[in-house]
């Protein structure tokens, strides 16, 4: 075992290099003829680039050290790390509830989706049942957080291949959706909303009827973005047959999400391996046939369609009753109940100076966040910390994937293979 | 213990994996098998190819410091065409690798790379087992449970240098880490000042507690009669306090309204030091 702390840029034996085309390039820069030095006598070699770590284009800091052949791409090595900030360290010295909210700040794209796998992982430690109310609203807001996060997917990836107009479009739905993280939550982004046993807060009914209206009148400009370009004959050129990935590959790579959809194998966990009540939802799966860019983006502009279905159903079927468990070694009380009564008190006061014990066990729990299949593995040792967190990134797996996605592309066809992994370097790195 | 039937479902254990040889299933929630380390390979691939794993999902690593071999390495695969998930447990130390399986799942080099970063686990046959996460020139393996979680070093922009430097960490307040499992049995070990109250050795200074034997009785209130209150006469009220009280009257007005004039007439004392 060799530590190999210097960043060696390619260490040869980790792939041995195809024998390489020298490629002979006639260079006329006004060189006198018969000069000794005949430019035109040079094979000219691959040369490295550096793209990043600050590049727009690279969705965050990203660091891609691309071997190029002219303008070709011979490979690639992306070093990631930049934004590394130990939050699996950080939530071993943490109780479970202020552990919650490290996860916002992994994708922090969609916050409450990664909140999500936690309290599910959580939960199924400690056996806990949560309200059907809380189930709903959960749904709900997972939506609503799919919706917000394709909506920033979309637009930037429809930039990166050089479209402006359907950002802006796009920023102005994703701010409508931030804004409901607002009346939800009380943040925009870093929600901290969903709880083991439950959610924070209750959902009031104008809230409920300001997402109807959101659902019914607003996203309309998400499909008026969409018909700019989903037809547009740059787009297609840009993205149609870029980064394609056959159905073997994607399963080998570890793909999930709209990535593996896209390469035409309907997984999607919330139909596979249902959680909450999307059992009891409607909705369809859309899959690609082409497992190009292009397939990419149109998977996540039907899953934003089907998203609006679910939340619609959602909003139908909303029970009334408790949005959290009535365990209060779990879930504090409400407000109100600790002005009335001393247990009511002690409780709370409990749970936000020791926090809850989780009863020691190992679980794995999977949940489909907007960029694929994003998995806490806790393993609990029966106190109030976790004994280990480990969060298994949805873009860790894509991204390893770009080398091999990249290989024989245009130097141009990064940022549309990149932006369409639908990367957030606050998962990738943790 | 109930179950939480709100989580990811899926189908359940394959009846196969039963048959699933050089690999001891593991109590808990979720399907998992202890394997040995030098078996890994063989286990893995015959749960990829015989029973329709296709997927490895993750990679995580698990240090527990008390073991012999303190490290957990832990394999999630995934299959799509049962609908299952199962978990590999194999277990090492710091020198000693463990077989990679870069060549079963394409995708494995860089979970490797990151248990290999942050634990210093060896992946022996890992093409490409470089250091993934953490800053370049890192020292240290930074998810082990004895590193500690400020680390070792701290990085700023150095003016005086115009380039950026890293020197010891120093921090000016420590990481608060209150201990809140001990509230009403208290923790294992002694407080500052506990000592105090415990029996004294012979030869220290305060007497020490009485020996063991028969205790002298309090013979003030020997507790033979219970205690009750059901006649007035029991409570100490009554006649006797009601004369009492009728003693100890209120002044009449005028003298009490006297008295307040005899102290406004008093002469306000004069402050220290005037003259």
């Amino acid at each position: 075992m060799t530590d190999t702390r210097t960043p060696d840029l390619f260490d040869e034996a980790a792939d041995p290099p195809a024998p390489k085309k020298k490629r002979t390039v006639q260079v006329n820069v006004g060189e006198p003829l018969g000069h000794p030095h005949d430019p035109g006598d040079d094979a000219i070699s691959n040369y490295t680039i550096n793209f990043g770590p600050q590049h727009p284009a690279a969705h965050g800091v990203l660091r891609l050290i691309m071997e190029l052949d002219g303008e070709i791409v011979e490979r690639l090595d992306p070093h990631i790390g930049l934004l590394h900030r130990g939050t699996e360290k950080l939530i071993e010295y943490k109780t479970y509830a202020q552990a919650l909210p490290y996860f916002d700040r992994l994708d922090y794209c969609s916050p409450m989706c990664m909140e999500h796998s936690f309290v599910l992982a959580v939960e199924k430690l400690m056996g806990l049942e949560v309200p059907l109310r809380a189930q709903y609203i959960r749904v709900l807001m997972a939506e609503l957080t799919r919706i917000s996060n394709h909506m920033l997917q979309l637009g930037s990836h429809i930039m990166d291949v050089g479209a402006m107009t359907p950002n802006l479009w796009l920023f102005e739905v994703r701010e409508d959706t931030l804004q409901f993280y607002e009346r939800a939550s009380g943040a925009r982004m870093h929600a901290n909303y969903f709880r083991a046993g439950g959610v924070r807060y209750d959902l009031t009914d104008k809230f409920l009827d300001d997402v109807r209206d959101f659902l019914d009148n607003r996203l309309q400009l998400f499909e008026d973005a969409i018909s700019l370009v989903a037809d547009n004959r740059i787009f297609k050129q840009r993205n149609v047959d870029i980064g394609v990935v056959s159905k073997e590959d994607a399963l080998a790579w570890g793909f999930s999400g709209p990535m593996i959809r896209a390469a035409g194998v309907p997984w999607d966990i919330r139909r596979s391996q249902p959680y909450e009540v999307y059992d009891r939802m409607e909705f369809d799966i859309p899959v690609g046939t082409n497992s190009d860019c292009y397939d990419r983006v149109m998977v996540r502009v039907e899953e934003v369609r089907q998203s609006a279905k679910i939340m619609r159903q959602c909003l139908d079927q909303l029970p009334k009753g408790p949005v959290g468990t009535d365990d209060r070694k779990v879930f504090p009380p409400s407000r109100a109940e600790m002005k009335q009564s001393m247990e009511a008190m002690i409780h709370h006061f409990k749970l936000y100076t020791e926090g809850y014990h989780v009863p020691a066990g190992e679980v794995y729990v999977a949940t489909e966040s907007p960029k694929g299949e994003f998995g806490v593995y806790l393993v609990a040792d029966g106190t109030n910390k976790p004994y280990r967190c480990k969060i298994r990134p949805t873009g860790f797996s894509h991204l390893q994937a770009m080398d091999f996605m990249m290989r024989g592309h245009m130097l141009a066809d990064t940022t549309a293979i990149l932006s369409a992994l639908d990367i957030v370097f606050g998962e990738v790195d943790r | 213990m109930s179950v939480a039937l709100h989580v990811p479902r899926y189908a359940d254990v394959p009846a196969s994996l039963a048959k699933l040889a050089k690999a001891t299933p593991r109590g808990g929630i979720e399907t998992a098998f202890d394997v040995h380390r030098d078996d890994l390979i063989a286990v893995l691939t015959e749960l990829r190819d015989k029973h329709e794993y296709q997927q490895l999902m993750e990679i995580a690593g698990v240090d527990f410091p008390e073991r012999a071999e303190r490290f957990e390495v832990v394999y999630c695969l995934l299959s799509l065409t049962r609908n299952h998930r199962v978990r590999v447990h194999i277990a090492t130390d710091e020198a000693t690798p463990v077989p990679s399986v870069t060549g079963l799942w394409r995708n494995a080099g860089w979970l490797e790379r990151e248990v290999y970063d942050m634990y210093g686990v060896g992946f022996a046959g890992n093409p490409d087992l470089r250091r993934i996460l953490t800053d370049y020139g890192f020292e240290g393996y930074p998810q082990r449970k004895d590193f500690p979680l400020t680390g070792h070093l701290e990085l700023r922009y150095s003016e005086a240098e115009k380039r950026v430097v890293y020197e010891p960490v120093q921090l000016p307040q420590d990481f608060r880490s209150f201990d809140f499992l001990m509230p009403w049995d208290g923790p294992e070990y002694a407080l500052p000042g506990d000592e105090k109250a415990a029996p004294e050795q012979a030869g220290a200074p305060s007497p020490a507690p009485p020996a063991a034997g028969k205790q002298p009785e309090n013979v003030k209130t020997p507790a033979v009669t219970p205690k009750t209150t059901e006649k007035p006469s029991d409570t100490g009220g009554g006649a006797p306090a009601n004369a009492q009280a009728t003693k100890e009257a209120r002044k009449p007005r005028a003298a009490k309204a006297a008295s307040e004039v005899s102290k406004k007439a008093r002469a306000p004392r004069k402050p220290k030091g005037a003259a």
